[in-house]
């Protein structure tokens, strides 16, 4: 498959994925295709189904009914949900990364910085201690955090810190797609910008497809080419993120728009 | 089948266990021999001494003992600790079998923490009490995410504590329950034998039984099997050493323990498989402590 083809198959494709809890809504008859170096966000209120829609894109939950398609590196699609358990959980510490709201539930908070960054390399069948350590002082570099820490348990970092590292962690076996959960939650807004900043660094830099899950106008306009903006487990618009923010067409979509306020 | 013991009236099935509990120790034995190293689940039953003695091992010993079986029993490498010879009773009471204390003459050898330093050779079996089965417990604590750790052969966390070793220690800082891969496909705790003792567990020669009581797990090791233990390309395994000799008997190439001898920090070294030592003071071999004392 050439690289021009490539970039015209959707890297995942979702298909009317509908998840409910019981009588709740959870997302409903969602479809969407993700493109190579895409970076697609989705924003709503708290509720409003875009932790459950991510969910269940990245395989961690599974939908009532639709489908979900990727495409791996050898260009064939596979439905996330149908294949092999065995293949799901390679993809997921390969292709895919997670980040996680809170850093916490990403990283291990008893291993080293170090560790944690080396985990993936080494479930990866990396076994020598000294590239492994080299790789992870490499990712430290990139992600800011301090190298002199490299030793220390992540439960000694700022909150800052751990998210920083926690990206460094999924990043630094080259995944293709990123999930993102409010990866700026529960951050100050310097903290916030320097984040954001770095990500989009690494986004452009490795030519990364991402889908980002926030209820932050602002993170989602700086990150995101995309935007669908979700309401009671449904999309009610989409578009280019400029287009969206600017001059949005949904009532509610209009609400949300006009709810920032603008120091 | 039943024993007679000293006690009046009183009477114990061969070997304490009742038929058909053996029955289903040795199915679950067969199972672990077929799948060298996967952890068995059994149905474990109270023994008479409290979790952590080595109720795993025992039921593993009762379950395959014969009457006319040699049984030696290890502690540590002694046969003359409280565990040992409390074991070695036991069953002497509840079986009528014979004992004994040297590796070559036992059948069957029931240990907590050590390998015989004398070779094992083939019909000897070697039945390991263990605490924790689970290698990956301390990384990993959900029991659901192990099993499908080891059905799906996901291993890396392994690493990951022997890298934060290094990382901590600047070496492998792991010196017992040092993890193992079985015949290429399972990581095995080889239960709290110093890894010193982990080139023994390869292709050895004898039959390799683990129970662990509290956890009701059987794993196990058929002889000739593979067994490797985990490193890094470059910080291979290496096993403990000493700059000097058992004080007693002089080997150089034994598992040595330390023994403080008064308040002022004196110190001598010994043979931890007091077997072994004996024998070679039996052959005439001295240590350096020896010669110093006469």
């Amino acid at each position: 498959m050439t690289e021009q083809e490539n970039l015209q198959t959707p890297l995942l494709s979702a298909q009317s994925v509908t998840k409910t809890y019981g009588p709740h809504l959870g997302c409903s008859d969602i479809s969407f295709d993700l493109y190579p170096g895409e970076v697609i966000g989705i924003v709503g209120e708290s509720g409003s189904g875009k932790t459950t829609l991510l969910n269940c894109l990245a395989g961690r939950l599974t939908p009532d009914t639709g489908a979900i398609f990727y495409t791996d590196r050898l260009g064939s699609a596979l439905n996330v949900h149908t294949v092999s358990e065995p293949q799901r959980r390679m993809l997921m510490r390969t292709d895919w990364a997670f980040v996680h709201q809170h850093a916490r539930d990403g990283l291990r908070m008893t291993v080293s910085a170090g560790g944690n960054v080396g985990e993936r390399l080494m479930a990866g069948g990396a076994r020598h201690y000294g590239n492994i350590r080299e790789q992870a002082l490499d990712w430290l570099e990139k992600t800011e955090v301090d190298t002199s820490r490299i030793d220390d348990r992540p439960d000694t970092f700022s909150g800052g810190m751990q998210q920083r590292l926690q990206i460094a962690r999924n990043l630094v076996t080259g995944p293709r797609l990123v999930f993102m959960d409010e990866p700026t939650g529960g951050l100050d807004v310097s903290v916030q910008a320097r984040l954001l900043d770095l990500l989009r660094g690494l986004v452009a830099e490795m030519g990364l497809s991402a889908i980002i899950v926030t209820h932050d106008l602002a993170v989602a306009r700086l990150l995101s080419h995309r935007l669908m903006v979700m309401r009671r487990g449904q999309v009610v618009e989409t578009g280019l993120t400029d287009q969206v923010l600017d001059d949005p067409q949904d009532a509610y979509t209009q609400l949300l728009v006009s709810s920032v306020l603008h120091p | 089948m039943t024993t007679e013991t000293q006690d009046e009236g009183l009477e114990y099935n061969f070997a304490y266990l009742d038929e058909q509990t053996k029955r289903m120790i040795r199915r679950a034995l067969l199972k672990a021999v077929a799948v060298p190293g996967y952890q068995v689940p059994f149905a474990g039953r109270e023994m008479p001494m409290p979790y952590g003695w080595g109720t795993g091992g025992i039921q593993v010993t009762a379950s395959i003992l014969e009457s006319e079986d040699v049984l030696k029993v290890i502690d540590q490498g002694a046969d003359d600790t409280t565990n040992a010879v409390s074991i070695r009773k036991f069953f002497q009471r509840v079986a009528g079998i014979a004992t004994t204390e040297k590796t070559e003459e036992a059948t069957l050898i029931q240990t907590r923490h050590r390998i015989p330093e004398t070779p094992l050779s083939e019909g000897q079996i070697l039945v390991y009490q263990v605490p924790i089965p689970e290698p990956l417990r301390f990384l990993e604590p959900r029991e659901t995410e192990t099993r499908k750790m080891h059905a799906l052969e996901e291993y890396g966390l392994m690493h990951v504590k022997l890298y934060e070793d290094i990382a901590r220690h600047g070496h492998i800082a792991t010196t017992y329950a040092y993890p193992v891969k079985v015949n290429d496909r399972y990581i095995m705790d080889p239960s709290p034998t110093p890894k010193f003792d982990n080139p023994k567990m390869n292709r050895c020669a004898a039959l390799q039984l683990f129970g662990a009581g509290r956890e009701k797990r059987i794993y196990a090791v058929p002889p000739y099997t593979d067994v490797v233990s985990l490193d890094f390309e470059d910080h291979p395994f290496e096993i403990q050493g000493w700059d000097q000799p058992c004080s007693i008997c002089g080997d150089s190439t034994s598992f040595l323990d330390e023994v403080i001898m008064d308040d002022q920090g004196t110190r001598m070294f010994v043979c931890s498989d007091t077997d072994h030592c004996a024998s070679r003071q039996a052959q005439g071999y001295q240590g350096p402590g020896q010669e110093a004392a006469e």
